[in-house]
């Protein structure tokens, strides 16, 4: 589905991505997991278009998207939400949520202009969706209600519900339990599995072990820019290199068990 | 805003519009009133476009009032100087105003904040200095004479026809408008407002709608412009001057960004309000720059919102 | 050296020193507040006429010269207070209509003071030219480039050796952590805008003996200086001096060389290229987004 290849990233004098290398299946739900600053926001914007890489290639569905813009990759099947939110606060939640169905909606300036009565049925439609996304998201309290509005948690949901308006084969999801109550993100836990099992190949970055460990089928783990090691949560959990980059090399040294 | 209040919004405001024009000619005593009217009117079509670039898409032109001047003298040229019909030589104005636009808006809405107001600026003042400079085509400072429009032999001219004329075009203006906002086009304006980075990574092409708010408020200002020639039988380069640019934003502001009835509200007033401040004469500037700096600093998110505010606090 | 390319050059020097201190007064402004004060224009208006107010009450032009500056510096702290400071956090729109309303201000409030008639204002010490390469060099040239230079040395050690400069300019970087470490950023504000509208009337002040002075010669020579600033890269000092210095000699050249009719387009045009190729200005440098 998806493959990075010696993937680098530099600003100025500072490596962000130094040959970060894998590939995802199709309806696995993979994990990117580091300390702060290790990168992971940044492979995001790589892949997705934000960011231009220094070197490597980006690969999704089979064909060479490198240095492709966001749009462009929206339109092949790729969605994502933002570690901080980048939530329409201008408009309602019902808007945000129909937005991401820009890609299917008629954006065709003069029947626009003219009002034609396609484009007020595809709106309609659009609308149903929104509403159905907004269910499934669990945020039904909030449909008519402007995102200025709404509290973190449910801002979040928001995202989700946006990025999913698109019927995208892969979803990004950065962080989407930061900053959420171990009650949301187990709702948030629930979300993911619940999308997965829809079909949509979930790539996640996360902070919350429990939350990756439970949900993840493969997790890749990011340290300084680099990949540190990749595999099973149970793999992942006993590489003395990972446990020494998030506790400390004597922590490392007591663990003591086959590296993966 | 829920989808059957905007609905509301919008047809009983359009019906309050008609009405409005419709209904004031009765308290209008003179010519001279009609042709405030008139530039009232021509001024709130410029508006209504420009709104939907920086209300809602968000960005900044301050060099609209070239478009408006490139429309008039368009007109006036291709009317004057080469005989064409009138309604051609509109059409002609409104064609070569996109295309210009199109042409300068992919490097220009690259730029954001004051870097995007800048080149807009820059943009504007060279129109109106090429206008000035090019005497043997234009007049240069001293203006042209325009010959009056004539549609289908029949020619119009008086300003009680004019302003029929002007506020069909302003109910027009605001039906189309209407139109664009509640339409996936005018949520992708509103969407590359909100977060440039959301919208690309949903599937906006932001570069492209940018292009396109920019391009239909030129047209717009085009349009109203080729009018503005033919009512007022004469232009000069003060049309497209800096300070008319100035003018515009601050009618768009004024009134309520993103609200396009707000955009009409502006320009009203401030097209009406130097005419009742020459009551104050020399202190008109002075009066002016108190009202804006006054309203900006009390009002910032314009007219309409903070009015619709007040009265929704009110009536709780 | 022809004679005629002397000429074009002590023009554009001469501008471009007016330029510089344009656009160092908005430079300082934009890096205080990010505001981009379109007043700035007014300030250079305000220096020459007030001088031609107090000259007419019988002062000596020295005198008259330095309350001006003083009173125009005075009128940017006023402009500050009671426009800018309660505007505060409002958008960039906003901001920029506010100056241009104060701008209007001031333009109309010289207006009903002074009239729209053009002024005359003495040159600081005679106007016999002084003969240079088969030119013709007015002394005020001299006093405007040298008052200048000596004012461009004084803001670098205000900036790098006084306690008040290195507030304003910690300021400019962080607000914030300027007011967390005791800064008082309120004040840093007002002495900004006092001292680019003192910097705005030297200006007007140096160049009124050579060019007359009225009270709308503020709005293209404001916009000018802006270009200037931008040029240089917006808050960029050393940018600022930079472009001024660049867009007065394009202009005397451009008018020289090409076409006197055009000369006003040329800082626009400049602009536009500027813009669209390099972003930053000659000197700044571009940001990126954190998302």
């Amino acid at each position: 589905m998806l493959s990075v290849d010696r993937l680098r990233k530099e600003f100025g004098g500072v490596q962000a991505v130094v040959e970060v290398s894998f590939a995802i299946e199709a309806g696995r739900i993979h994990s990117i997991i580091g300390p702060n600053g290790a990168g992971k926001t940044t492979l995001f914007n790589l892949v997705n278009g934000l960011y231009a890489p220094s070197g490597g290639r980006v690969s999704f569905l089979g064909c060479d998207v490198t240095g492709l813009r966001p749009y462009e990759l929206a339109a092949r099947g790729m969605a994502r939400t933002f570690q901080n939110l980048q939530v329409f606060f201008n408009m309602s939640a019902l808007e945000n949520v129909m937005v991401g169905c820009h890609l299917k909606s008629d954006t065709r300036l003069l029947p626009s202009m003219l009002g034609w009565p396609s484009i007020a049925r595809g709106d309609r439609a659009t609308r149903a969706r929104a509403v159905e996304l907004l269910h499934e998201v669990g945020l039904d309290a909030w449909v008519d209600a402007d995102a200025a509005a709404m509290p973190y948690g449910a801002l979040k949901r928001l995202e989700i519900a946006r990025a999913l308006a698109a019927e995208p084969k892969l979803l990004l999801l950065d962080e989407p339990a930061a900053g959420l109550n171990p009650t949301e993100t187990r709702e948030i836990d629930r979300l993911i599995q619940r999308v997965a099992a829809a079909g949509v190949t979930v790539l996640l970055v996360e902070h919350d072990m429990r939350l990756v460990m439970d949900v993840s089928d493969r997790i890749i783990v990011l340290n300084f820019g680099r990949k540190l090691a990749e595999g099973t949560a149970q793999e992942v959990r006993r590489n003395p290199e990972v446990i020494a980059a998030y506790l400390g090399t004597a922590a490392a040294q007591g663990a003591g068990s086959r590296h993966a | 805003m829920r989808l059957r209040g905007l609905m509301q919004a919008r047809t009983g405001g359009l019906l309050a519009l008609a009405l409005v024009i419709a209904v004031l000619p009765l308290a209008l005593p003179n010519n001279f009133y009609y042709q405030v009217a008139v530039l009232v009117g021509l001024n709130a079509i410029v508006c209504v476009g420009l709104n939907l670039l920086i209300g809602y898409a968000g960005q900044i032109s301050l060099g609209h009032a070239g478009f408006f001047g490139l429309g008039a003298y368009a007109s006036a040229v291709l009317t004057a100087k080469f005989g064409w019909p009138a309604p051609l030589a509109l059409v002609a104005g409104a064609t070569g105003v996109a295309l210009l636009a199109f042409v300068l808006a992919r490097p220009i809405l690259r730029l954001k904040g004051h870097y995007l107001a800048m080149a807009t600026l820059g943009m504007g003042i060279i129109i109106s200095i090429v206008i000035n400079q090019e005497i043997p085509l234009t007049g240069g400072p001293d203006g042209m004479p325009v010959p009056g429009f004539a549609l289908f032999g029949l020619r119009l001219t008086g300003d009680r026809t004019w302003y029929w004329i002007v506020g069909g075009l302003l109910l027009l203006s605001v039906w189309l408008s209407l139109n664009l906002i509640e339409s996936p086009v005018g949520r992708a304006f509103r969407a590359l407002h909100g977060s440039e980075v959301a919208a690309e990574t949903v599937g906006i092409d932001t570069a492209r709608f940018k292009v396109l708010a920019f391009v239909v408020s030129a047209v717009f200002a085009a349009v109203a412009g080729s009018a503005f020639a033919h009512f007022a039988g004469f232009v000069t380069p003060v049309e497209a001057q800096f300070l008319r640019s100035i003018e515009f934003v601050t009618m768009v502001v004024f009134g309520g960004m993103a609200s396009v009835f707000g955009a009409v509200v502006g320009a009203a007033v401030l097209t009406a309000l130097p005419q009742i401040l020459t009551a104050f004469h020399d202190y008109e500037m002075i009066a002016l720059g108190v009202v804006l700096i006054g309203t900006m600093i009390l009002m910032p998110r314009g007219m309409l919102p903070s009015l619709a505010a007040l009265t929704r606090r009110w009536m709780r | 050296m022809s004679s005629q390319f002397v000429q074009f050059l002590i023009a554009g020097i001469n501008a471009g020193a007016i330029y510089a201190l344009i656009a160092l007064g908005f430079a300082i402004i934009y890096n205080a507040s990010h505001v981009i004060n379109f007043a700035q224009g007014e300030f250079v208006m305000l220096g020459g006429m007030m001088t031609v107010f107090l000259l007419a009450l019988g002062m000596p032009l020295p005198i008259a010269v330095l309350l001006a500056i003083a009173a125009t510096a005075v009128a940017g702290m006023v402009l500050e207070k009671l426009a800018i400071e309660p505007a505060r956090g409002a958008s960039v729109v906003t901001l920029i209509i506010i100056t241009i309303g104060a701008s209007i201000l001031l333009r109309g409030l010289v207006q009903v003071a002074m009239g729209r008639n053009f002024h005359r204002v003495p040159p600081f010490t005679g106007d016999d030219p002084i003969p240079v390469l088969g030119a013709a060099l007015l002394p005020q040239n001299l006093w405007v480039c040298g008052v200048t230079v000596l004012a461009v040395l004084a803001l670098r050690w205000f900036f790098t050796r006084t306690m008040w400069g290195k507030a304003i300019l910690a300021t400019s970087h962080n607000r914030l952590a300027a007011e967390l470490v005791g800064i008082n950023v309120r004040l840093v504000m007002l002495v900004s805008f006092g001292l680019s509208g003192a910097l705005g009337a030297l200006a007007g002040v140096l160049i009124a003996p050579i060019t007359l002075t009225h009270a709308n010669v503020g709005i293209m020579l404001g916009l000018k200086g802006f270009c200037a600033a931008i040029l240089g890269g917006l808050g960029n000092f050393p940018g600022a001096v930079a472009g001024g210095l660049v867009l007065g000699l394009a202009e005397a050249m451009a008018a020289g060389y090409l076409s006197s009719q055009y000369k006003d387009a040329v800082a626009f045009v400049l602009i536009l290229a500027v813009l669209f190729f390099l972003p930053g200005g000659l000197m700044g440098r571009g940001s990126t987004e954190r998302v």
